[in-house]
């Protein structure tokens, strides 16, 4: 079952065409890699994919709803989650919260009754609290729900952002360089984690990585871009040892 | 009067500022903007009380009642109106928009109602307080404080607990995120309108009952010296705008009472400089760090 697929997604900012011609389809519970060099346009991609950018041409299909230039919150309902490659918690906000806040959508509550305390809002707030404890505890953080998000070191600031991406609920979820800073016994971590999600939640995950180790590891699928086109794409080994790409990473 | 009396009159100047320096920082926290017409959402507020009050001779309650939502319905319709189209534009633009609202305000509670002062009605009718000798508190400042307090910490319980409050936080520290997360940050920066202004009909209603007069500008000055407060305490920090509005009504009713009445603005305006040029964040805020 397809549950992304573009169709020539391309966008320019002036005369620069910092994506085109982007056609990918990736298939449910399926590990998909994004790879290229630098400013290949892969952020850009996770943009598009997510509404902060609007395509100027091609269609996004998740899950057979056409989601081609809604907005980012009509794409988070629809089930898009991320996260960043620069981690974007709400620092200020404790462990907990931040996951409660990816559950912003999915529990319900009049905004009165928060005020005064009544009715549906205990319920629902421990409704809240029970799955966002639920959560934090897979990822080995229910000890630390209480604390501020910025006071955990690195790897499990990393751990809360995939957490708190799950909390939303997605069809699919981004993962914008989750190794980015690791040492490389972090990344053998987060690459169990990875396949965990992914089996655990029978998620579809999409991420992009200059790790190859990681990408290698854990990717049955990739795609390269370089200057905003797809180079390669397919099974992970055959790509990896196409000449163009070697090309592409290493210089002639 | 005492110093202990003189202190109690700060006070009840101070949480009215505080009140008001809310709106302010709560704006500045979530939309990133300095909404220089929220002093006279204040004035409108009184005055949508004299009018029910005073001509059209409603019941006290009903027109404290009609004020709130008064007001608050014209803060959401300003943001909407003026504000929002400019999401994406400088903050200059939007300041400068913000003063532009802020004379419409003014003028056209002007036209309506005319230049001259209008005696605002006696709606706080609380018993004096009298403790030991010396020591009276008036009826109206010890209801304003109680109510402050009141609305303080119910401001603080909701943030920190409901699903709103904590989607308020998120977008004012990283709007982007938090829309990624399906927040809808159009609708947060409109509840936040909404909770200012109707908290500075409530600041209104005090106000104009301390003072007893209100004509078109008499939201200014209290507007302004929020304002102040509000950087007092650290702009965007909520505790920091009900402590720089209580510091700021004591300094100014101490100055008053042992300095000068006529320079006790003077002092209050000069606390504004020296907070910018020793602390600019403020007693609460945070030092911010650009990152190069």
């Amino acid at each position: 079952m397809t549950i992304l697929e573009t169709k020539k997604l391309g966008i320019s900012f002036g005369g620069l065409r910092a994506v085109d011609d982007f056609s990918i389809s990736i298939q449910k519970g399926q590990l998909y890699g994004l790879i290229g060099p630098n400013g290949a346009g892969k952020t850009t991609v996770f943009n598009l994919l997510t509404g902060v950018y609007k395509p100027t041409d091609g269609s996004i299909t998740l899950d057979g709803e056409n989601i081609t230039g809604k907005s980012t919150i009509e794409i988070s309902k629809a089930g898009i989650a991320r996260t960043f490659q620069n981690i974007r918690l709400f620092k200020n906000l404790s462990v907990l919260d931040n996951v409660k806040l990816g559950l912003h959508n999915r529990v319900k509550y009049n905004l009165l009754t928060s005020i005064f305390k009544v009715g549906s809002y205990s319920r629902k707030e421990e409704e809240m609290n029970k799955i966002a404890l639920e959560l934090l505890r897979v990822f080995g953080l229910e000890n630390e729900a209480q604390l501020p998000a910025s006071s955990l070191p690195y790897g499990m600031q990393r751990k809360l952002e995939i957490a708190r991406a799950l909390a939303t609920n997605p069809k699919l979820l981004l993962l914008d360089e989750p190794a980015a800073g690791m040492n490389p016994n972090e990344t053998a971590e987060l690459m169990e984690t990875i396949k965990f999600v992914r089996d655990e939640f029978d998620m579809t995950i999409l991420l992009i990585e200059h790790d190859m180790r990681l990408v290698a590891g854990i990717c049955e699928e990739i795609c390269v871009l370089n200057f905003g086109t797809v180079l390669a794409k397919g099974k992970t080994s055959e790509v990896l040892n196409d000449p163009r790409v070697i090309t592409a990473y290493l210089g002639e | 009067m005492s110093f202990l009396s003189q202190l109690i009159n700060g006070l009840s100047v101070g949480s009215i500022y505080a009140l008001i320096a809310l709106g302010y920082t709560m704006v500045y926290g979530i939309a990133k903007m300095l909404n220089f017409a929220h002093g006279d959402v204040i004035m409108v507020g009184a005055y949508t009380i004299f009018t029910a009050v005073s001509m059209l001779g409603l019941d006290y309650w009903i027109a404290i009642i009609l004020s709130v939502v008064f007001c608050t319905v014209l803060g959401i319709v300003i943001e909407k109106i003026a504000y929002k189209p400019l999401r994406k534009a400088s903050p200059l633009t939007v300041l400068i928009t913000a003063i532009g609202v802020s004379y419409l305000l003014q003028n056209i509670v002007l036209l309506i109602y005319g230049s001259h002062q209008r005696p605002f009605p006696k709606i706080i009718s609380v018993k004096s307080i009298k403790i030991g000798e010396n020591l009276v508190i008036s009826g109206e400042a010890f209801f304003t404080m109680v109510i402050t307090i009141v609305i303080m910490i119910i401001l603080t319980l909701f943030i920190k607990n409901s699903k709103t409050g904590r989607a308020m936080v998120a977008v004012s520290e990283d709007k982007g995120a938090a829309e990624l997360m399906g927040i809808n940050v159009n609708r947060i920066i409109s509840i936040t309108f909404a909770i200012g202004s109707g908290l500075a009909a409530i600041a209104g209603l005090f106000f104009a009952s301390t003072y007893g007069f209100i004509g078109p500008y008499s939201g200014a000055m209290p507007g302004i010296k929020a304002f102040i407060a509000a950087v007092l305490g650290g702009i965007g920090s909520i505790p920091g705008a009900m402590l720089g509005g209580i510091l700021l009504g004591v300094v100014e009713g101490l100055s008053k009472a042992y300095i000068s009445t006529e320079l006790s603005d003077a002092i209050v305006f000069s606390i504004l400089i020296v907070i910018l040029l020793f602390k600019p964040s403020g007693l609460l805020g945070k030092n911010v760090t650009e990152k190069v």
